[in-house]
């Protein structure tokens, strides 16, 4: 067969870029309409009222029509066949029939075929899908015709039910993988009737390549994919929710709007909400990863140390069963220990003696009272948080160069750019949303990816360059990169004229650096070097996005400098599609840092060693205010150990998990005199505090969340704290009146106006209006306005409106390998577990998914070392030893262990390095010299 | 040196459900080493570039007889492809045999039995459950496998068996047998083809010199195929000179396919020109990409045509260079893909799924880009038309039509073959005067007048004159003018039953009243009594709402049978 459709038989309607489209009037149903640029048939009737069935189609933000399932045909005159309106542009003068005979009988055919090879309704996996909805709509829910054999369903994934018996072959769960998400794994196998949605070569979900994102489910019309949660045994639907709360989502910096679905007051479901971050979608932690809150270990009632019950630095306490360390206290009693011992303490010791971590995990308001409490009622500044353990280095560097040390532009703006960097970050497993935006810039627009990582990750693939270089030689690597752009001329003379200082001390300390030298340190050949700063400084607008690779080095700030240089040097930054932007961690990290959670800075970064400001913020707070600068988080658990501080309150942190060395920091948390906890579980932090203090998850909390992007977003309360659980604000501020301060906050939105009053960046962002509008991107020039998502398009916020060039010089790791300990052995994250594992280790499907601690080497590596993937190894540096199962990865590059630290049974930070990057203060957790050996199988290995 | 905790492993329970095991290799399979290296030497230095992939599925299909699941997540890895990218094209197209980890390796060689319509009418299915029963017998099972296949474009010439890539004409059990046993599966390439020096001795290529030095003006070349209604010779018959210059008005850079995806069944034209005389149809192409201004060229023959690509191939070397590069890609099995936008899908590497109209492809086409698509035949004539003019092609036709129509006849007649008849001969004419009649033995019953999805007319309408443009008052086409002959002996209700079999099989099952109404169609016409009320209501939807051309005309032989063939649906003769 070979058909050719004339232009005549289509109208003569001719594609142009939807988007470059006029406005157009035609008839629609015998009314003049007019459809504003890009609008389909579809949309222009739906924009009227009138209703069109659509099966395939799904009218949200990232979906194009495909028009494969004929559900909404409709008449177009003068034309031989009817048109699927979800996909057909309207043109001048068009004349479209929604209600003629044979578009009404078409779109009924439709659905009688597709209702013969449905199972009947009444049994069916969810008969109130959307196809069930429209069935009933168009009046078709039973079919004339014999219905064929269909597929089995596939029970394989703990999150998900595959029932392909109700599929429509609609290939909408397709574009959501493969074109939503780009996770790439669902597709359309076979062909004519026997076409199937597949994942990889047609092979049970849960043993695909399938990350869980659920978006397949979240597009699917007619239950074919489910939440498993929704389901009975027999794959039939039997939840549905009493009500919805939007809210956010608890985990990472993206900040991805949810919905969460509750019955009988426990959160069953949650979907991905239209947030101006994450467009509907969502990932496995966000959407399946919420149940930890209705974990058996909650706390839910306060909790004392026994008396008598000495601390060890290796103690640990069955959370299941605490009563052989702790015993219940009325919130009362608690409270009253908590604060008195803080008291004593202040009071034997003085200010100096107490210290605070709050959360990044935790609203605005909380960090707000935590670090005000700190200051004010501990009387010093010895307040920090996890950005001291992420992004310290990168701040540091920001605030140096640009003296701010948020992003220049949101995550999105990669879809802007021609050029995207992405040094030293996974974001696929660590920002998975954010990196869909990543794909899509460079599937559907072209954008060329630049990955630079020493592991291979789920990007690289999509990526022009994927520059694997040597571990630890960052800054040889970049330094290369500004040799080639300087030496080339390729940088922006005008821009560097206008906006910058210090380049002439970058061009002469650079060349030293030349691509061709440094291709043996970097491991990276000079001619891909110079390619790679070729595309980055002549492209139209290119951005840097990074993580933790740059920053938690000894040379992190260094890492970050070069960066900054970079995008200075060139003009990338301050346009649509440019920027810096290091992604953030932690779904508040930006907000916490912001309220001033950070030892040397009042909220919004102001320096606590700078009198006037000082002035200012002892007559706001009205109290004397320590000046000196407090200790960060490894300062203050070496301060611990020199006997300088003796008490400490931690909210929602976890060092006894993250930080490095832990058996250094766990000592220092046995050897406090007092140690209040407050957290949802008992963690691994609370097995050594004199009171522990049950919280509020963020699901059961109001408050204000600001993400990667600068973003403040309202998160609402969903369900009630279990038991005697209490919010946090609250218990903040219980303990601050035991310590004499006299708090009587209402509650989040009074503590946001207080913040608002010294805290310029949230200049016309108010609690109502978040109420609002959800989320407002700061800055904000006016109430009405809305804010502003890429700044500095005009120079920077310091003295001299210039940024300031600083050169990084090439420093080594602090522990390089050597004979005794051949390895590298490199910290971070697995997509399904976040940060130490507290809640995610606690969330069923993420449990499921990976559920035991594990190593990652290269294939080779485990060949030369005679393992097998598997097999359990030990892993062992200077400061300890780990056993673990080890899995063969090839994105890790041989001589590495990449071990994740959430794994409290074989905790990575016992192995990595203190040393810290003297500016930032932040800890080598990417680097540390370590050896492998075989364990032998244990019994329970054995016996599989 | 301060204590040390080195050595000491301290084991914290987890907070975890302790029921599973963490995974040893990450999430799907993994690739192994040893196929990664296998399938990067078999690549070599080939591009791996995505429109590839199906060259490279048959690089692996021919090397090993089959695709290993190891081979394809190997090929998925060297190309950067996700797995489901490679699967769903591998497992599209008919001639590439996937072969998941436990399933059991499959016999080398392939026999593949045409099951098409004109086949069919001469033993097909019976040749069939023999040949099934042979590697069995003859202890060949392991060597050697038994399936169907649509049309092979063989039709004069049915039955016909293809051992490997050697097709047996008028084939038997013993015939086949012979040839596995004698190992001779290999294509065979037909004598007398006219090749490069004896096209350029007898003139050719001189009109291409002209037309691209400018002797010949693109204005006269366009309007010379303007003046002589050269029509799409595909099926669609839309003019090939507006279409040319349709093209040449979008901006550049554009592109030019050429069609040789001959598989509407009943069809063997194009194979018989490309075999023959290949350089004509080499010319024409040159001359359309140097109108419109097409750096590169892309002809796309179907894979049941091995001797036409190694013809091809070996002619196209002798081309002289600074010509547009040509790139000669081999289908793989599927139907749909000679619907043009499909056979740019499957050029592009894909599946081969119709693409939506609009775009056209001259708006958007391969590789999103501006794209000239024409038929082998239709190439085939643009020589002679501005060669020999305007008159000497309007000097053809009869019953008021007017040029050549290349008839692949085939079924009831004496001599089954290509005919070259005048455009507008009526099917009475072409048997008597071109085909030497019905065979012995044999009457006039019934006949397609454009392929399988021509529709069917009864022996009463053998008189309507055959052209584009004269058959769609009956619900029927000309289409490829593919004219198969049926008589007396043969069941009518069988041949619209073996009709939409092919189309249920080769829809690419992209919409629903195509995927799910051939089906359905197929699932009711085998049952006794035909619902005619519903098949018609169905084949109405089929038209009215498919996608591209073969959902939209797949019904066209079922409604001729309720409306042209009352007696054949009469209760009583649908017991069997």
């Amino acid at each position: 067969m070979s058909t050719t459709t004339t232009p005549a038989e289509q109208g003569g309607a001719h594609a142009t870029a939807a988007h470059t489209m006029p406005e157009v009037v035609f008839e629609l149903d015998g009314a003049q309409v007019v459809a504003r640029p890009g609008e389909t048939l579809w949309e222009v009737a739906r924009r009227v009222g009138t209703t069109i069935p659509h099966l395939c189609h799904r009218p949200q933000p990232g979906y194009r029509p495909d028009g494969n399932c004929r559900a909404c045909m409709v008449e177009i005159a003068g034309e031989r066949v009817l048109a699927p309106s979800c996909k057909r542009p309207p043109t001048v003068g068009m004349k479209v029939r929604t209600q003629s005979e044979r578009a009404v009988k078409a779109r009924a055919m439709v659905m009688e075929l597709l209702v013969a090879d449905q199972p009947a309704r009444a049994t069916s996996h969810d008969p109130t899908s959307a196809f069930w909805g429209w069935a009933e709509a168009v009046g078709v829910t039973e079919s004339r015709f014999p219905s064929a054999q269909r597929w089995t369903h596939d029970p394989s994934h703990p999150a998900m039910r595959v029932n392909l018996d109700a599929c429509i072959q609609c290939n909408l769960c397709v574009r959501a993988c493969r074109e939503v998400q780009v996770n790439d794994v669902i597709g359309m196998a076979y062909r004519n009737a026997d076409a199937k949605i597949v994942f990889d070569f047609d092979d049970p979900m849960g043993e695909s390549t399938c990350v869980a994102c659920g978006e397949c489910v979240q597009a699917c019309p007619t239950g074919a994919l489910m939440p498993a949660a929704y389901l009975d045994a027999g794959e039939t639907r039997v939840v549905w929710p009493d009500r919805k709360v939007d809210s956010l989502c608890p985990y990472c910096g993206v900040g991805c709007q949810v919905t969460y679905e509750v019955k009988d007051e426990k959160v069953v479901y949650a979907t991905g909400r239209n947030g101006p971050a994450n467009h509907n979608r969502l990932c496995v932690k966000g959407r399946f990863g919420f149940d930890y809150i209705h974990h058996p270990h909650r706390l839910t009632r306060p909790l004392v140390r026994l008396p008598n019950t000495p601390k060890h630095a290796e103690d640990q306490v069955d959370p299941a069963n605490p009563w052989t360390h702790f015993r219940e206290a009325s919130w009362d009693e608690a409270l009253d220990l908590a604060g008195a011992g803080l008291a004593r303490i202040r009071a034997a010791h003085g200010p100096k003696a107490l210290a605070g971590f709050g959360s990044a995990k935790g609203s605005n308001e909380e960090a707000y009272m935590f670090q005000k409490l700190v200051r004010t009622g501990f009387g010093s500044n010895n307040v920090d948080h996890c950005t001291r353990l992420c992004h310290a280095s990168s701040v540091a560097a920001l605030m140096e160069g640009l003296n701010s040390g948020a992003v220049t532009a949101p995550f999105a703006a990669a879809l802007d750019a021609e050029v995207i960097i992405v040094i030293g970050a996974n974001p696929a497993v660590n920002h998975p949303v954010a990196a869909s935006f990543f794909k899509n810039a460079v599937k559907e627009r072209g954008a060329k990816l630049i990955v630079i990582d020493p592991r291979r990750q789920e990007l690289s693939r999509h990526a022009l360059y994927d520059l694997a270089f040597k571990p630890g030689s960052d800054v040889a690597l970049l330094n290369a990169l500004l040799h080639t752009i300087i030496e080339e001329g390729l940088t922006d003379e005008q821009y560097i004229a206008g906006y910058t200082d210090g380049y002439e001390a970058l061009r002469e300390r650079i060349k030293e650096f030349p691509p061709e030298e440094m291709e043996a340190v970097c491991g990276i050949p000079a001619q891909t070097l110079r390619e790679v700063a070729r595309l980055y400084a002549r492209s139209r607008a290119s951005i840097i996005f990074w993580g933790m690779g740059i920053s938690q080095h000894v040379h992190g700030t260094d890492n970050a400098r070069c960066l900054i240089a970079l995008a200075l040097i060139t003009g990338q930054v301050g346009r649509p599609g440019t920027g810096l932007h290091p992604l953030r961690g932690q779904n508040n990290v930006q907000g916490a840092s912001d309220a001033g959670l950070i030892p040397m800075v009042y909220p919004d970064y102001q320096s606590v060693k700078t009198p006037e400001i000082r002035q200012k913020f002892e007559s706001f707070w009205n109290t004397a205010l320590d000046p000196v600068t407090g200790l960060t988080v490894v300062e203050i658990m070496n301060a611990v150990h020199a006997g300088q501080i003796k008490g400490m309150y931690i909210e929602g942190e976890n060092p006894a998990m993250s930080d490095p060395d832990l058996s250094h920091a766990r000592e220092a948390l046995a050897s406090l005199e007092h140690l209040v906890v407050q957290d949802l579980f008992l963690t691994e932090t609370a097995f050594h505090a004199d009171v522990v203090l049950p919280a509020s998850a963020f699901a059961e909390k109001s408050g204000t969340f600001t993400n990667t992007d600068r973003r403040v977003q309202l998160a609402r309360p969903v369900i009630k704290p279990p038991g005697d659980a209490r919010q946090d604000w609250w218990i903040i501020q219980q303990i601050a009146q035991r310590l004499g301060l006299g708090w009587n906050y209402s509650g989040p939105s009074d503590v946001f106006a207080e913040m608002a009053q010294v805290m310029p960046s949230l200049a016309n962002i108010t609690w109502e209006r978040l109420e609002r509008e959800g989320a407002v991107t700061y800055p904000v020039d006016a109430p009405d306005k809305p804010g502003n998502e890429i700044i500095f398009y005009s120079g920077f916020p310091t003295e001299s409106g210039r940024a300031k060039i600083v050169p990084a010089k090439v420093l080594p790791p602090d522990e390089v390998p050597d004979d005794d300990y051949p390895m590298v052995l490199s910290t971070g994250r697995v997509l399904e577990h976040w940060h130490t594992g507290a809640m995610t280790r606690r969330a069923g499907v993420l449990d499921a998914i990976e559920p035991e601690a594990v190593a990652f080497m290269s294939p080779r590596d485990l060949w030369r070392a005679k393992l097998n993937p598997g097999d359990t190894i030990r892993i062992e540096t200077r400061r300890g030893a780990v056993e673990t199962k080890v899995r063969s990865d090839r994105d890790v590059p041989q001589g590495m262990v990449f071990m994740p630290f959430c794994y409290a049974e074989a905790a990575a930070n016992l192995l990595t390095n203190p040393a810290l990057d003297p500016y930032g203060m932040i800890p080598e957790f990417k680097f540390c010299a370590a050896r492998i050996a075989p364990v032998m199988a244990s019994v329970e290995t054995a016996a599989k | 040196m301060v204590e040390t905790h080195a050595g000491k492993v301290i084991r914290f329970e987890h907070p975890g459900a302790h029921r599973q095991h963490a995974k040893s290799t990450p999430k799907g399979r993994s690739v192994s080493i040893q196929a990664k290296e296998e399938i990067a030497a078999l690549l070599g230095d080939r591009p791996r570039q995505r429109d590839y992939l199906i060259e490279y599925l048959h690089l692996i299909q021919d090397t090993y007889h089959q695709i290993s699941a190891a081979h394809l997540a190997a090929l998925a890895d060297e190309m950067r492809l996700a797995f489901a990218e490679v699967y769903e094209t591998a497992t599209f197209y008919a001639h590439f045999d996937v072969v998941k980890e436990n399933e059991p390796r499959l016999a080398p060689l392939v026999i593949r039995v045409c099951d098409s319509v004109t086949c069919a009418m001469f033993g097909a299915e019976s040749l069939l459950q023999q040949l099934k029963a042979l590697p069995a017998a003859q202890g060949l099972g392991a060597i050697a496998r038994v399936v169907r296949a649509p049309c092979v474009g063989l039709c004069d010439q049915a039955p016909v068996v293809e051992v490997g890539h050697h097709f047996i004409h008028h084939a038997d059990r013993d015939a086949v047998a012979d040839a596995v046993a004698r190992d001779d599966s290999h294509a065979h390439i037909p004598a007398g083809t006219v090749d490069y020096d004896t096209y350029v001795a007898a003139g050719g290529y001189r009109l291409l010199a002209k037309v691209r030095s400018g002797e010949i003006s693109a204005d006269t070349v366009l309007s010379t195929l303007d003046d002589g209604d050269l029509r799409g010779l595909g099926g669609a018959g839309f003019p090939t000179g507006r279409k040319w210059r349709s093209v040449l008005g979008e901006p550049g850079p554009r592109l030019m396919a050429v069609n040789g995806d001959e598989g509407e069944p009943g069809t063997f034209k194009d194979r018989h020109y490309l075999n023959t005389d290949p350089h004509r149809i080499l010319e024409g192409m040159l001359i359309g990409a140097h109108i419109v201004e097409a750096p590169e060229i892309y002809i796309y023959i179907r894979d049941e045509y091995p001797a036409a690509r190694t013809i091809l191939a070996r002619e196209l070397a002798k081309l002289p260079s600074g010509g547009p590069i040509v790139h000669l890609r081999r289908g793989a099995g599927a139907y749909i893909c000679g619907e043009e936008s499909s056979m740019l899908e499957s050029i592009e590497g894909k599946r081969g799924l119709p693409r939506h109209r609009p775009p056209l492809p001259f708006q958007i086409g391969l590789f999103g880009r501006p794209t000239l698509i024409n038929n082998v035949e239709t190439l085939y004539w643009v020589r002679d038309l501005l060669e020999k003019g305007v008159a000497w092609w309007k000097g053809f036709g009869r019953n008021g039509r007017t040029g050549l129509r290349s008839f692949s006849v085939s079924g009831r007649v004496k001599q089954p073959g290509v005919k070259l008849a005048p455009a507008g001969i009526t099917l009475r004419e072409l048997v008597d005067e071109y085909c030497g009649g019905m065979a012995e033995g044999h009457t006039l019953a019934a006949y397609l007048p454009g392929g399988a999805s021509g529709g069917i007319l009864p022996a009463s309408m053998a008189d309507i004159p055959l052209d584009f443009g004269t058959l769609e008052k009956y619900g029927c086409f000309i289409g490829s003018a593919a004219i198969v002959v049926f008589s007396d002996h043969d069941d009518i209700k069988g041949v619209a039953l073996n009709l939409m079999r092919f189309f249920e099989d080769e829809s690419c099952g992209q919409c629903t009243p195509c995927r799910s109404g051939t089906q359905k169609a197929r699932m009711l016409m085998e049952q006794g009594n035909w619902d005619t009320g519903l098949l018609d209501e169905l084949s109405q939807v089929m038209r009215d709402a498919s996608i591209c051309g073969l959902g939209q005309a797949a019904s066209n032989p079922l409604t001729c049978i309720i409306r042209y063939f009352p007696e054949a649906l009469a209760p009583k003769e649908a017991a069997e």
